[in-house]
């Protein structure tokens, strides 16, 4: 009997990788929990800023809007996390599928209220920009100091 | 243009028409050519992602934050393609 190669044990090795489950703990929770936490907090001025810039309307949009991105940010962390205690190839397909679907959602969504009398397109899209970067950027101050120091710890506002 | 004015006179567009016309295939454009880019990179992004994670499996966690919040930022581009396609195609 011949013995398999060191390629061919290679590549079994990563075959049964990407069909294993990922262990650990789910960090993109954490990170979306942290994210939706501030965005709850940021929402008011955001939505105060419309008001004022674009009036009532703009206000009502700015909060569509934010909402939009948090249900988005949860939606992708909740998919992602789900999928990797299956499987990691799973996991990169649902990724990669949720991309195009979540996409599709966020269409659909603004499709489904571009007519409604309460809504302002300008405060919607400049909430969308402001809101998904702003967080990010916020987030991933604290993501590069535990990744950097990982004995650190700091404290999560 | 000389192309979408031999198109306005073949259809009977009027002017306004024509312009809003214009508008809807270029925010069509935008946003299916805004989609793309992120779609190639949020790809290029999982599959290494993927790999290093299937290499290392004690590092999943730190790759997992980074590919997520790499994902989020690849995704900005698409959404700012979107808010262009409804700024003005809707």
């Amino acid at each position: 009997m011949t013995q398999p190669s060191t390629a061919q044990k290679r590549a079994d090795a990563k075959a049964n990788a990407m069909t294993r489950p990922v262990e650990g703990p789910a960090p993109e929770v954490t990170v979306t929990r942290n994210m939706v936490k501030r965005g709850l907090v940021v929402a008011p001025v955001l939505i105060a800023i419309c008001g004022f810039v674009w009036g009532l309307n703009g206000a009502w949009s700015s909060a569509f809007g934010v909402a939009l991105v948090l249900i988005n940010f949860t939606l992708a962390a909740a998919l992602i996390a789900f999928s990797a205690r299956i499987s990691l190839g799973l996991m990169m397909g649902a990724i990669l599928f949720g991309y195009i679907l979540r996409l599709g959602l966020i269409l659909l969504a603004v499709l489904l209220v571009k007519d409604a009398g309460w809504i302002s397109l300008p405060a919607l899209g400049a909430t969308i920009i402001v809101t998904h970067l702003g967080l990010l950027v916020w987030e991933m101050k604290y993501v590069a100091i535990s990744l950097a120091h990982p004995g650190l710890k700091p404290a999560r506002s | 243009m000389e192309a979408f004015a031999h198109l306005a006179a073949a259809t009977g567009l009027t002017g306004a028409e024509q312009k809003t016309a214009n508008a809807a295939i270029g925010a069509g454009f935008a946003y299916g050519l805004a989609a793309i880019g992120p779609g190639i990179g949020i790809g290029y992004l999982v599959g290494k992602s993927v790999e290093a994670m299937a290499r290392q499996p004690e590092a999943a966690g730190m790759v997992r934050t980074t590919m997520f919040l790499g994902i989020a930022f690849t995704e900005a581009l698409a959404l700012i393609g979107f808010v262009v396609f409804i700024l003005i195609g809707l």
